[in-house]
Formats: structure tokens, sequence, C-alpha cells
């Protein structure tokens, strides 16, 4: 019997996945692709909620979810690739001219 | 017979994205991440999320995953060195891990989500049903999201572009 | 209490069965396809270019017109050996072929090849999966399907794989919005997503003489369609992922044996599965012009006597051109090659006679209900195995006569040309529903 918590402790992992990828590591492509993953799991909560609750506003959320990933995606991967042109370097800790 | 089906695919999902923050090489990375996605794309067909099922494999693993495998091989990144994360980020991140599950305790203490699964009509989640409700309850966020996509466009346009 | 316990027990058996037995059926037909495009690719380039093409591999002299170069290129490329060059990612290299091939395989699960078998109590939809999301089914799976040949591009570790796959990724996710635009209108006018609901609905007469085809309600929605089904199949003229001569045949250089041969099939497997979409979406699928299936099910003793004497006919017409080929052939060689013509006689005569014989044995038979409904079903797909065949021996054709483009004349074509005219072809299609509807 699969039960809300084990959905929602699901999306707890990957979320915390997402945050440790975030934090540790310093190419900024993984950190994208960490957000992505914190998104899904924020996705995955919606879609549980929705279906145990019975209502179908989660899906709509998820969708919304999902439509603003690709804009962040498309948007992100183009500055990478300006950073990238510019500076010959992807990795976070390089990128200091703000700092310094 | 739904419970093994849901370990093995979340146990799928979870793997993938250790290996995601794990790998040295990013496109590595990015391929395992490809793995949990359709993963997730599975859990949301057992919750009978048809519509999003079919979006997250078209949109997540088709479109946005295969832009970001494109960059990674346009900018030809290698592998890079993994470093020892430091203790006290760790030490935050615990805590904040122990926050979150609370909160997540809380919230489906609050929200009043029963345990067992309520029945819902055949066509719960189907095009048409989500479709209906976003043109007609959620009209305006749905104007709104095609403006966010529009700015985006022309964002990326304008920041790709070599000479403005 | 048993006896139900058992009936329901045979039930989800038969239920079991049925769907094996499907997914059986599809995977013989994609494979059999596979076969035929293979040999038409021979055959018509060498037709195109006037040229004789394969005419040599027999078995025990026969040679079926180079049909059988494709059991012995089989035979070759099981024999090879698997080469793992040094230097590549092992897992990858190996993973690659069987993900792109794996991919393609699947989407053919959405694909109706007959309508709803309606037998003993069953209600059989003729297709593996019957989803109602079904052509967006298949759109994201073809969409996965790049990763395989990203996956070949990345892990050979060889400069010329990585410029075909990245080409490939770009002229993929480009090509896939014009592909996904232009079946809206098809969905806006027919009302579903389910394919083989907009397969019934094109049975259906316009203005009472057309049949109600997808090329004749959307004719711009058709021309971005096929465009863009020939983008995703990598076929000429847009085969720039692969073209061997600027990038030595792109993402697969490095592999050979078998995991080539999984590369080269998946791709005639796609391009079968895009002639099937096309068939399916515009051009009525499984329906026989002017004969929906009642009609078929009702008349069900005159459909079967006009097959059998259509192939009575055809055989016959076998038969003579293979005694002429026959008389032709003799001396030719001076060996085994020399019997083919009185072989093929043979069976074009056998044929004829059984042919005849069922006609004569079926000529007064009474048919039963179920013997009518599988009549219907057999010409439906018979009907449908038809029309594949033609779109998959026009994707030849096009390949053998169009030259290939330059990237910035396709990626033009792409982002300039399809995807505005597909967003016309919605906003007309919109306009036009609103004014008949009125």
């Amino acid at each position: 019997m699969i039960t809300l918590d084990h959905y929602l402790y699901l999306s707890a992992i990957l979320f915390f996945i997402g945050v440790f990828g975030v934090l540790f590591r310093r190419n900024l492509i993984v950190i994208l692709m960490s957000i992505e993953l914190m998104l899904n799991a924020v996705n995955l909560s919606f879609i549980a909620f929705s279906r145990y609750t019975a209502s179908m506003d989660g899906h709509v959320f998820a969708f919304f979810v999902m439509a603003v990933a690709a804009a962040e995606a498309g948007i992100g991967l183009a500055i990478l690739v300006m950073l990238f042109r510019n500076r010959r370097t992807v990795q976070a800790d390089d990128l200091t001219l703000m700092r310094d | 017979m739904e419970a093994v089906a849901f370990y093995i695919i979340a146990a799928i999902a979870v793997f993938g994205a250790l290996l995601m923050i794990t790998r040295r090489n990013p496109l590595a990375g990015a391929f395992s991440l490809v793995v949990s996605l359709i993963a997730l794309a599975g859990i949301y067909a057992m919750l009978r999320a048809e519509l999003i099922f079919i979006l997250q494999i078209l949109v997540y693993a088709g479109a946005i995953m295969v832009l970001v495998i494109f960059t990674i091989m346009l900018l030809n990144l290698r592998e890079e060195e993994l470093e020892e994360p430091p203790a006290g980020k760790i030490k935050t991140l615990i805590i904040l891990a122990a926050v979150a599950f609370g909160c997540y305790g809380i919230i489906k203490v609050l929200s009043g989500a029963p345990d067992e699964v309520p029945r819902v009509p055949e066509n719960f989640g189907s095009v048409e049903k989500v479709g209906e409700l976003m043109l007609t309850s959620y009209l305006y966020p749905f104007e709104i999201i095609s403006v966010v996509l529009l700015v985006a466009i022309v964002g990326v346009v304008l920041l790709a572009k070599k000479v403005i | 209490m048993n006896l139900e316990l058992l009936e329901g027990c045979t039930r989800e058996m038969a239920e079991n069965l049925i769907i094996i037995a499907k997914t059986l059926f599809v995977i013989a037909m994609a494979f059999g396809f596979l076969l035929v495009v293979i040999w038409f690719e021979r055959k018509g380039s060498a037709f195109i270019q006037d040229r004789v093409g394969p005419n040599r591999a027999a078995i025990l002299g026969v040679r079926l017109a180079g049909f059988i170069q494709n059991f012995a290129d089989v035979t070759k490329l099981i024999m090879k050996e698997m080469f793992i060059p040094g230097e590549v990612n092992r897992i990858y290299f190996i993973l690659a072929p069987f993900i792109g091939f794996t991919f393609i395989l699947t989407s053919f699960a959405v694909i109706p090849f007959a309508d709803n078998l309606r037998i003993g109590g069953f209600d059989i939809p003729m297709q593996v999966a019957d989803l109602n999301v079904g052509v967006l089914y298949i759109l994201a799976i073809t969409s996965l399907n790049v990763y395989g040949i990203v996956l070949a591009g990345w892990s050979s570790n060889n400069k010329f794989s990585l410029l075909g796959g990245l080409r490939s990724t770009a002229q993929m996710i480009s090509y896939e919005i014009p592909l996904g635009l232009s079946i809206v209108g098809i969905f806006m006018v027919f009302g579903s997503l389910h394919l083989n609901e907009i397969v019934r609905a094109q049975g259906e007469l316009l203005f009472g003489f057309l049949p109600r085809w997808g090329i004749f309600v959307q004719p711009l929605g058709f021309i971005i369609f096929i465009s863009a089904a020939y983008a995703e199949a990598n076929r000429t003229p847009f085969d720039i992922p692969e073209g061997e001569s600027e990038i030595v045949a792109g993402y697969h250089v490095e592999y050979s044996g078998m995991r080539f041969a999984l590369f080269y099939m998946g791709e005639y497997i796609a391009l079968v599965l895009s002639s099937a979409l096309v068939v399916t979406l515009f051009f009525g699928g499984w329906q026989i012009p002017y004969l929906d299936t009642s009609d078929l099910i009702r008349h069900a003793s005159v459909v079967l006597k006009v097959l059998l004497l259509g192939g009575a006919a055809m055989s016959l017409a076998a038969a003579i051109a293979f005694i002429g080929y026959a008389k032709r052939l003799k001396g030719t060689w001076g060996d085994i090659h020399d019997r083919e013509g009185h072989v093929l006689t043979t069976f074009a005569v056998l044929a004829l006679a059984v042919f005849l014989v069922v006609l004569f044995w079926l000529w007064n038979v009474e048919f039963p209900d179920w013997a009518a409904r599988t009549i219907a079903l057999i010409s439906q797909v018979g009907m449908f195995l038809i029309k594949v065949l033609f779109f998959g021996w026009l994707f030849i054709w096009v390949r053998w006569t169009l030259p290939r483009f330059r990237y910035d004349q396709l990626m033009g074509l792409g982002w300039k040309a399809l995807i505005p005219l597909s967003f016309i072809n919605i906003l007309i299609s919109g306009l036009v529903i609103l004014l008949v509807q009125r």
C-alpha cells in the first residue's frame, strides 16, 4: 500500500539531492541541472497531492512549473554560453569579478 | 504489485539523481539525470497524471535535457576534480533537511489529505480535463506563462547573438 | 462461484494472449517492412540511377530480384567482429545503439492498424497500447531518440562522431517543433489525440464525395509534417548528421558488426514509423475509401471474393511474366541460377491454384458474424500495409532525387519557414472551424 507519505518522502529526498548539488558542485551546468531536479521534486509533490485530494489543480501547477523550468533552462544555458565565450570557463569559483 | 513498482521506480529516480551530482563528467551526469526524469515520469503515470506524464518526457527529457547536453557538447567540457565538501556546509544541509522533513509532516496534517487513495473519474488527468481547467480557472496564469516564455525567447536570442 | 472464477481467469488469460499476439504482430510488421524498405532502397536507387543493383545473392538459385541480398547482409553483420576502439567510454558506447533502436520500436505501440474487433464479447482495439494521448506519446518517444545518437557521438571519442552527434541534436530539436505544431491542426479538426479515433473520423465523406482524410482538410499541415518527418528520420535532403562526404558517416563511424546494424535498422524503422504516422494522420490509416467497417462486415463475402479474384488475377499475371523470364534466363548463367524462372513460375501457378480452389470452395458459403468481422479486419490491415509501403517508397524516391541541404539552409528552413507556416496553419484552421460551426 503506497500512501501519500511515500511520494512526499521521495520528493523530499530528490529535493535534497538537488540542494546538495547546488551547494557542493562548482560546475555551473551541474548546478543548473540540480535546480531542474529540485523543480521536479516539487512537481512530484504537486501531482501526489493532486491525486490524493482528487482535484486536478496540481496538474496545472506542475504544467506551469515545467514552462518556467523550460524558460529558465533556455536563459541559463544562453548565459552560460556567453560566459564561456568571454571567460573560457563555467566553474563558479573562477567567476569572482564582482567580488574582487 | 503497485508497491513493488513504486519502490523500483523510486530507487531508479534517486539513484539517477545521486549519480548526477557525483559524476565528474558533466555529460555523464546529464545522462543520469535523464534516467531519473524518465523514472519520475513513470511515477506520474502511477498517479494517473496522463498529461503530465507525457509532458515530463516531451519537455524535460526530450527538450530541456537535450538542450543541456547540446550545450555541454558545444562547450566541450572536460572532467573536473571534485573537492571534499566542507564540514560546515554539511551540518547546515542536515539541519535544513531535518526542518524540511518536519515541514512535510506539518503540511500533510494541515492539508487533510487522506491516506487511502480516493476514487477518481476515468478521465482524471487527461489532456481534455486539465486543458479545460487551464483555460477556465487558471486562464490568467496561463496567459502570463506564455508571456514568460516569450520574454525568455527574446532574452535568449539577444544573449546568444554575437553582435547586437 | 468456482465456475465464474474460472471464467474470469480464462478471460484474463485470453486478454493477455491477445496483447502478446498484437505485440508480436507489430514487431513482425516492423521487421518485415524493414526488409522490404531496405530492398526498396537498393533496387530503387539502382532503378533511379539506371544500374542493376544487387543481383547475385541467391538461395538455391532464387534471387527474388535482389531481396535475398538482405539475408546475406544480415549474416555478414552477425559474423563480423564488434570492435570496441580504445579510449572510448565503454558503458555508453555499448548502450547507445540499443537506446535508439528500442525507443523507435516502442513508438509503434500506439499506431492502429485496423478498426476495433468485436468478437466473442471482447472489444479489441487493434493497437498494442490504447493510449488517449496517442500522438503525443509518439512525439515524446521520438524526442528521446536523440539520446542514442548523442551518446554514440560523444562516447566514440572521435571528432567526426562528435560533430555528427552535435549536428543531429541541433537538427532534431529544431524540427521537433514544426513536427508537433503541424499536427495541432489535425487535433483541432478531428477533436481527439487518440490515433484510432482520428482514423475513424477520417472515414466520413467531405462534400459527399471526398473522403475526409487529413490531407484534404489540412494540406499545409501535411506539407510541413512530411518535411519535418523526413528531417526527424535523418533522411536526405536532411541527412546532414551522417553526411558521408563531409564527416565520414557521422555518429556511427566507430561502430561495427551488429552494433552498427542496430543504428542502420533503427534508421529504416524510423522511416517506416514516419510513413505509418503520415498514413495514420493524413491518409486515413486503415480506412478503405468509401467503405467503412460496417459496410465491410455486411458485404464480407463480396469483399472476400474480390480479394481472392484480385489475388488470382495477380498470380496469373505473375505466372505469365515468369514464364517469359524463364525463357530469357535459359542458359545465361549455365548453373543453378537458371532455374529461378521455373521456380518462380511454379510458385505463381501454385498460388493461382490455391486462390481458385478457395474461391470455389467459399463461393456459396454463408459467413457467420465472426468470420465476416475477421475478413473486414484483414482487408483493413492489408489497406494499411499497402499505404505504408507506398510512403516508404516515397521516402526512397525523395532520397535518390533531391540533393542534400547545406547546414545553414537546413536551419533556416526549419526556423524561418516551417515554424511560422505551422502557426499560420493553426490560425487558419481555427478560423475555418469557427466559421463552419457557426
